[in-house]
């Protein structure tokens, strides 16, 4: 019966109606309760879909509203200007925060990839299963508990707070992150092109560096700049490493303004005229981040890539 | 041209091979660029083309490489060990009264971290109760019911939630969430679930409520792109198999699909919590910061990631900076144990082959 209505055509309600009452024989339509719960369910899906989505377009809505105004020529060369004086602007923030991701990624880049490395090529045995939890470990601890540990471990030694400090804290958090998406992209080049590597009769660390590397390149970059992404906007371990500083800075034995921390002071102050310079840093801050994982994402939906 | 197709562990005598390197110019570049300069030319080529003879710079660079990966171990014992040798203090001086006591008196140097326990743990509940049914029914709409034009999209403005730092959504939730709560919701909240005395009091705005939403808001995307995968990963013929019974489409994701996925679910929901847990930021700028156990939602609280990052770089005496680290101690440590639990829930279902990001 089914196979035949099947055959001739018929829809799939029309089968589910039939299959439900085999006794009944004839097409019977699905029962209103459940025809009723289908509906309520699929409801549900597409307002959760709409309620995650609010709180997302809201939130850039608002930065865009309030913070274009206050992005100006001043904001993005001036330093901050004493509370109860207009003006100033955050110019020393964002060359801070380019300093300490200069950091974060000189620690973070090599260490992350190499460990991404020794995972995909070395690691397939039980102390790489080790590294893998423990890589995953450090990407699950709090980024205010690696503030600490950076500050007992680097500033207490240094006597006082610094960029450098801001950096290592960044760039421990970003190795988990660099080294699992390197790993993860170099098990998608196929062995074949490694073997023929071999047959050729180039090392292996050639082979590594020169072939496999550059055959999982894209996804490797996303990765990197997703973990770039990801610290960008961290504050809470910068609170007591880089510290923060009203004045330029380009030292690296210094504290440091960053962007965030510098959006955080003012956000949590009672000063208006801080609040807009707060509205104008975070747009300045997402505007970054989200062009750095947009063009990601554009560039490597092109390339061999896909969907990394 | 036809010895070189010999396998390369061939050992044969050197004077034997020919030069099959010369036909590649670049190839030969590459054997020879790491071979000692003394050596003659043709010398070179001819050992070049020995197998071992890359040994060295081959044991070098899988040295380095497994350099690097150690300094990940290396890295989360010297966490571990700061952690604990600077709370040493602390941890002698209350043992585990630290955890029950709620006194947190730095003029008198007694310190009791159960609000902050308290703070932390219902602001994560609470995120969780909101933002799993959310992040479930998005995952379902992503991969059941989203027209193919639509999937893409969507799923990439629910990962672009997770790329908003979270100072970003502090500073949206204090000037914009906080001021609905108070004129809005909580004032609706307390007419109509008044009674339950979890929604009563004064309407600040700023609350544990407020952070709870704050902190839904953040977790939704890792718990929906968990989800997802999980999703992505039942298998095609469960769904033929629910739907050739009979089923509607909802009965066939709640049969054939959430009941194939749920250990995975748990697992996202899990590793959700562990980065509710360890939020700081945010939650720091609407929770309202008082060390108070209160019962209803609008009052404000303290979590043990907020009092570490208000109160540690102020800290005065080794007593108090001793305790904020064990708080940090005992964060870190929770978090361990949440997200081992997750990825082995996560990694159980799509046999590790999800992208577990948190």
């Amino acid at each position: 019966m089914r196979w035949l209505a099947c055959w001739c055509g018929a829809s799939p309600a029309e089968l589910r109606g039939s299959v439900l009452n085999p006794s009944s024989g004839a097409t019977q339509s699905v029962s209103l309760y459940r025809r009723l719960v289908n509906q309520g369910a699929t409801a549900f899906a597409i307002l959760a879909a709409i309620l995650v989505l609010v709180p997302l377009l809201a939130i850039f809505a608002y930065l865009v509203i309030k913070g274009i105004g206050s992005v100006n020529l001043a904001f993005l060369t001036q330093t901050p200007k004493p509370p109860g004086e207009a003006g100033g602007g955050m110019a020393n923030a964002i060359v801070g925060t380019g300093l300490i991701l200069m950091v974060a990624s000189v620690i973070g880049l090599p260490l992350g990839i190499g460990s991404g490395i020794y995972l995909a090529e070395y690691g397939q045995n039980r102390f790489g299963d080790m590294i893998r939890f423990t890589a995953d470990v450090l990407n699950g601890v709090p980024s205010i508990v690696i503030g600490i540990a950076v500050y007992s471990l680097i500033v207490v030694r240094q006597k006082h707070f610094s960029a450098l400090s801001g950096g290592v804290a960044l760039g421990i958090m970003m190795i988990p992150t660099i080294a699992r998406a390197t790993e993860e992209m170099l098990l998608m080049v196929p062995n074949v092109i490694r073997e023929a590597a071999y047959g050729l009769g180039i090392p292996k660390w050639r082979t590594t560096l020169s072939i496999s590397l550059r055959t999982a390149s894209a996804g490797v970059i996303t990765g990197c700049m997703l973990a770039f992404a990801r610290v960008a906007g961290e504050t809470a371990p910068l609170l007591f490493t880089a510290f923060g500083n009203q004045f330029w800075n380009l030292k690296l034995n210094q504290p440091t303004a960053a962007l965030s921390l510098q959006v955080y002071t003012y956000a949590i102050s009672p000063y208006d005229d801080w609040h807009k310079q707060a509205w104008a840093g975070s747009l300045i801050l997402i505007v970054l981040i989200v062009g750095a994982v947009a063009a990601v994402r554009i560039t490597t939906s092109r390339g061999m890539m896909k969907g990394a | 041209m036809s010895d070189s197709v010999k396998p390369m562990n061939s050992r044969e005598p050197d004077a034997q091979l020919p030069k099959p390197v010369t036909s590649m110019p670049s190839l030969a570049k590459v054997d020879a660029g790491h071979r000692a300069h003394t050596a003659s030319a043709v010398l070179q080529k001819i050992r070049t083309s020995r197998p071992g003879s890359s040994r060295v710079p081959d044991q070098v660079f899988g040295l380095i490489i497994l350099l690097s990966a150690i300094s990940v171990f290396a890295i989360v014992v010297l966490v571990v060990w700061e952690l604990v040798s600077k709370s040493q203090l602390s941890l002698h001086q209350f043992g585990l009264s630290f955890f029950y006591g709620h006194d947190w008196d730095p003029v008198n140097g007694n310190f009791g971290a159960l609000p902050f326990i308290f703070g932390t743990l219902v602001s994560s509940l609470l995120a969780l109760v909101l933002a799993v049914p959310l992040s479930v029914g998005v995952a379902v709409f992503i991969t059941e019911m989203c027209p193919q034009s639509l999937r893409a999209i969507i799923s990439f403005l629910v990962e672009l939630l997770a790329a908003i730092p979270s100072v970003v959504y502090g500073l949206w939730a204090i000037f914009v969430l906080a001021p609905l709560l108070r004129v809005y919701v909580e004032p609706f909240l307390e007419k109509t679930l008044g009674w339950t005395g979890l929604f009563t009091g004064t309407p600040y705005g700023i609350g544990m409520l407020a952070a709870g939403i704050i902190l839904a808001i953040m977790v939704v995307p890792i718990i929906a792109s968990i989800t997802r995968e999980v999703l992505t990963a039942v298998p095609q013929n469960q769904r033929e198999a629910v739907l050739a019974l009979g089923a509607t489409r909802w009965e066939m994701i709640r049969v054939g699909v959430l009941r194939n996925a749920r250990i995975g679910i748990v697992g996202g929901i899990i590793l959700g919590l562990g980065r509710a847990l360890g939020e700081t930021m945010a939650v720091t700028m609407v929770i309202g910061n008082t060390p108070q156990i209160a019962k209803s939602l609008f009052a404000p609280g303290y979590t043990m990631a907020s009092v570490i990052a208000n109160e540690f770089s102020e800290a005065t005496g080794d007593l108090y900076l001793s305790a904020l680290v064990e708080i940090g101690l005992a964060l870190f440590l929770v978090t361990l144990v949440v997200n081992a639990l997750a990825r082995l829930l996560v990694w159980s279902i799509t046999g590790g082959t999800a992208r577990v990001r948190a």
